[in-house]
């Protein structure tokens, strides 16, 4: 990496005392600044805009134990024509699911244009070697996921173990090749808005596309606060590097109200440059249906029942 | 682009009579005086109603009827008045919404702070109050503290119906009655409160509200039958109250004016620092006594706190008050505006660098951008002068001993705001400002159980916590 953040890595002394040199996040006034953007009243033709751009920004995602391939087909049906009844409806940016699927999704959209994403690196725990890390990616690479949905070791970044951190993310980013990665931080396990920044600069350094907030499987998951942390965390490294870093909250949104409040706080946090598929993404899958029902009613101005929404 | 469409908060909501008259005694009264004054909407210039101004016979009728209802009310057991108080502050809550509108239609002030701010604080001042009024012989003042009688109550423009809380709240549950004086620019929810008064049953003459500017101001504090002057306001006419009752027997509370200061330390938490910059000035468009107008940054961080400050401010959204996503309303009036832009030419005349993000400017009403100064001096007017709007000026300090000395380099006292992440840093820093608040890593919160006044120039006496019932307590 050509940016004045190349020797940051060199050692973990270095690493740490970089990390711990980025300026302080105040809880209190983090939540208030996240909660006052929650405030902002968006109707009508803004309303509209951001449900589409939205749906656009979905990443629909199964991650369970009893996933089975007729099941991710499904969810890829939806993924391409989320509303079957009304073809003006974008489809989602990709579907999310664990490795061994991989090949059943690409199948199911091949030549739709939504990308398939996979978890890897022993998700959610990322509690293993990064020799079975690494082997996992290639393998979910070579599926044809075009994106890949690492977990940091929380272990190793508690213990005060960056450096650890960091090269597992490289490791994962080689592994990756063309694939993009984006880096889970788990930010429910890491607790404080100071961990969040730390992590996020971490990951962005080891060569991140995309920042995640959370696996789903802890609470809390994606937050408001958090993900404000974590667009501030992009906007500077931009600023720092001219390299763009996209964001993505996962777990937890699942209604319209909850979407747009993301969507204002990217607008006026990293700013609208930000508001594409290319850079932010909503980790999700009840949110879809939500969405679709809230756009409908904008279009009739009646509310349907929720059987009139698929369920994928 | 992300565009937010337009989201007016509606105004069917509030009932603006053409034309109001006096509240004494519990009703509705037409004033002998003639004058008559029209109250606009900042906003729009729109006349929103006429309202009387009360002359000196005016004044002294609801003198006279808040001393009458002083008896029957001091008389009455302090868990009675609280059940009058919890009731005025639920009914506040159950008109909440119509009173925020009303107030940024008068005032100026974008919705969304009168809804998330005043009227929440103005509730919960009434609702603290109300668990005083049977609690006084336990606050501390002595077994037995006693009211002191009627209390003329001046107010201003800025909070108008938060400033209204803060003075009659205190004041009935202590035992006192009262009759207050709205700011000639924003009556209305004043008389909307007369209303309140009404709803709630309170006896007649307990709350007396007169309208009316400045003569109408004087008349009641000078008129004999007043015990206790509590005046929020400028600093100008503080000193001339304080004149004119220097050797009476009344009790003199005053919250007047101040320039706070607020301070950034390299190690601060930088963008919670910047919201806190924010919120110190641009709030209620600068029209704040404790506004952090002069934001003191330590020099190592001073480029970097200012480019994150510009780019801040570049997403702040000025323009329709009753709009749900505006952030910078009206200015009050046009003297008030005339007043801003006459500071803000004497700061680029004195030297200092101004700057606003590019902001369109509606066509009519009162507006000031958002406006930031550099390379701005202590000895400079914008750094001395309370400018009441929404003008920021920066200075930096290179050591800690620096940042309070030129902190308290200045006749006023009011509040300051302190961020840094270091708790020992914080904790010397605020032991050595001279100020009657201190934030820590924040800026401009307010609560009622909070204690609230100044230090020299910024006035005497505090508001809000158990400290306000000392004001109106015979000791």
């Amino acid at each position: 990496m050509t940016t004045p953040l190349a020797e940051v890595a060199s050692s973990p002394s270095t690493l740490r005392a970089f990390l711990h040199g980025l300026p302080g996040v105040d809880r209190v006034g983090a939540d208030a600044r996240a909660a006052m953007l929650g405030t902002r009243s968006i109707k009508t033709t803004a309303k509209k805009q951001a449900i589409d751009l939205a749906i656009g920004m979905v990443d629909l995602t199964t991650l369970e134990g009893a996933d089975t391939p007729g099941k991710i087909r499904a969810m890829c049906a939806k993924a391409v024509r989320p509303d079957p009844a009304d073809a003006s409806v974008p489809p989602v940016a990709a579907v999310c699911v664990y490795p061994d699927l991989v090949a059943t999704a690409v199948e199911a959209l091949a030549g739709s244009g939504v990308k398939v994403a996979s978890v890897a690196t022993s998700f959610p725990s990322g509690r293993s070697s990064l020799e079975v890390k690494v082997a996992e990616t290639s393998l979910a690479v070579a599926a044809g996921a075009s994106e890949i949905d690492m977990v940091i070791d929380r272990g190793a970044f508690l213990a005060g173990d960056y450096l650890k951190v960091y090269e597992e993310i490289v490791a994962t980013k080689h592994a990756c090749a063309d694939a993009h990665l984006k880096v889970i931080l788990e930010t429910g396990e890491l607790a404080t808005y100071d961990n969040v920044r730390r992590a996020s600069w971490l990951a962005m350094i080891a060569g991140a596309d995309f920042i995640k907030t959370s696996t789903g499987k802890v609470s809390p998951a994606a937050t408001l606060p958090v993900t404000l942390v974590m667009l501030e965390a992009v906007r500077d490294f931009m600023a720092a590097t001219g390299r763009k870093v996209g964001v993505k909250p996962a777990g937890g949104i699942r209604t319209t109200k909850d979407a747009i409040k993301y969507l204002v706080l990217v607008n006026e946090t990293a700013g609208p440059d930000w508001l594409h598929a290319d850079w932010f993404r909503l980790g999700a899958s009840s949110l879809l249906n939500d969405l679709l029902m809230q756009r409908q009613k904008m279009a009739t101005g009646r509310y349907a029942g929720p059987d009139y929404f698929t369920l994928d | 682009m992300f565009e937010y469409a337009p989201a007016p908060e509606s105004r069917d909501i509030v009932d603006i009579r053409p034309s109001y008259g006096l509240f004494i005694n519990g009703e509705w009264v037409e004033p002998q005086s003639e004058a008559r004054h029209k109250t606009v909407n900042p906003a729009t210039e729109e006349v929103l109603a006429e309202v009387a101004w009360a002359g000196e016979a005016d004044v002294d009728r609801a003198v006279q009827a808040a001393a009458k209802a002083f008896p029957v009310w001091s008389a009455m057991p302090g868990a009675e008045r609280a059940k009058y108080l919890f009731r005025i502050a639920r009914l506040i809550q159950e008109r909440a919404r119509e009173l925020a509108v009303l107030e940024t239609l008068d005032n100026g002030k974008p919705i969304r702070e009168s809804r998330d701010v005043d009227l929440p604080l103005v509730a919960a001042h009434f609702f603290y109050y109300a668990g005083w009024a049977d609690k006084l012989a336990y606050a501390g003042f002595g077994p037995d503290p006693r009211p002191l009688g009627v209390a003329g109550q001046v107010i201003p423009w800025n909070f108008p119906l938060l400033m209204l809380a803060w003075k009659i709240a205190p004041a009935l549950a202590c035992g006192n009655t009262v009759v207050l004086k709205p700011a000639e620019t924003t009556p209305l929810t004043a008389l909307a409160f007369a209303d309140i008064c009404r709803q709630a049953d309170l006896p007649p003459g307990v709350v007396n509200i007169v309208t009316g500017a400045g003569e109408t101001g004087a008349a009641l504090v000078n008129h004999p039958g007043v015990d206790k002057v509590a005046f929020t306001g400028s600093t100008e006419v503080g000193r001339l109250i304080a004149r004119s009752l220097a050797g009476t027997r009344k009790k003199l509370t005053l919250e007047l004016g101040g320039k706070a200061a607020n301070i950034v330390f390299e190690d601060a938490p930088l963008d919670q620092a910047v919201e806190g910059v924010v919120n110190g000035i641009f709030f209620n468009q600068g029209h704040v006594c404790c506004a952090g107008s002069r934001l003191l940054v330590q020099e190592s961080i001073a480029a970097d706190l200012l480019e994150a400050l510009k780019r801040r401010l570049g997403t702040m959204r000025l323009g329709d008050p009753l709009d749900k996503n505006t952030d910078i309303g009206a200015i009050n009036s046009a003297e008030q505006l005339a007043k801003i832009r006459e500071l803000s030419e004497a700061g680029e005349a004195e030297g200092a660098e101004r700057w606003s993000p590019a902001c369109p400017i509606p066509d009519r009403g009162y507006w000031f951008p958002p406006t930031v100064f550099t390379g701005v001096a202590q000895s400079h007017r914008i750094a001395r002068e309370e400018i009441f709007g929404p003008v920021l000026s920066v200075l930096t300090f290179r050591t800690p001993a620096e940042a309070v000395e030129k902190a308290n380099n200045t006749p006023y006292g009011l509040s300051a705001g302190v961020w840094t992440e270091k708790g020992s840093l914080m904790l010397w820093t605020a032991s050595r400002l001279r100020a009657g608040v201190v934030w820590s890593n924040t800026f401009n919160r307010f609560d009622p159980t909070s204690p609230f006044g100044g230090y020299k120039e910024s006035g005497y006496g505090r508001e809000g916590g158990r400290h306000g019932l000392e004001g109106y307590l015979a000791l």
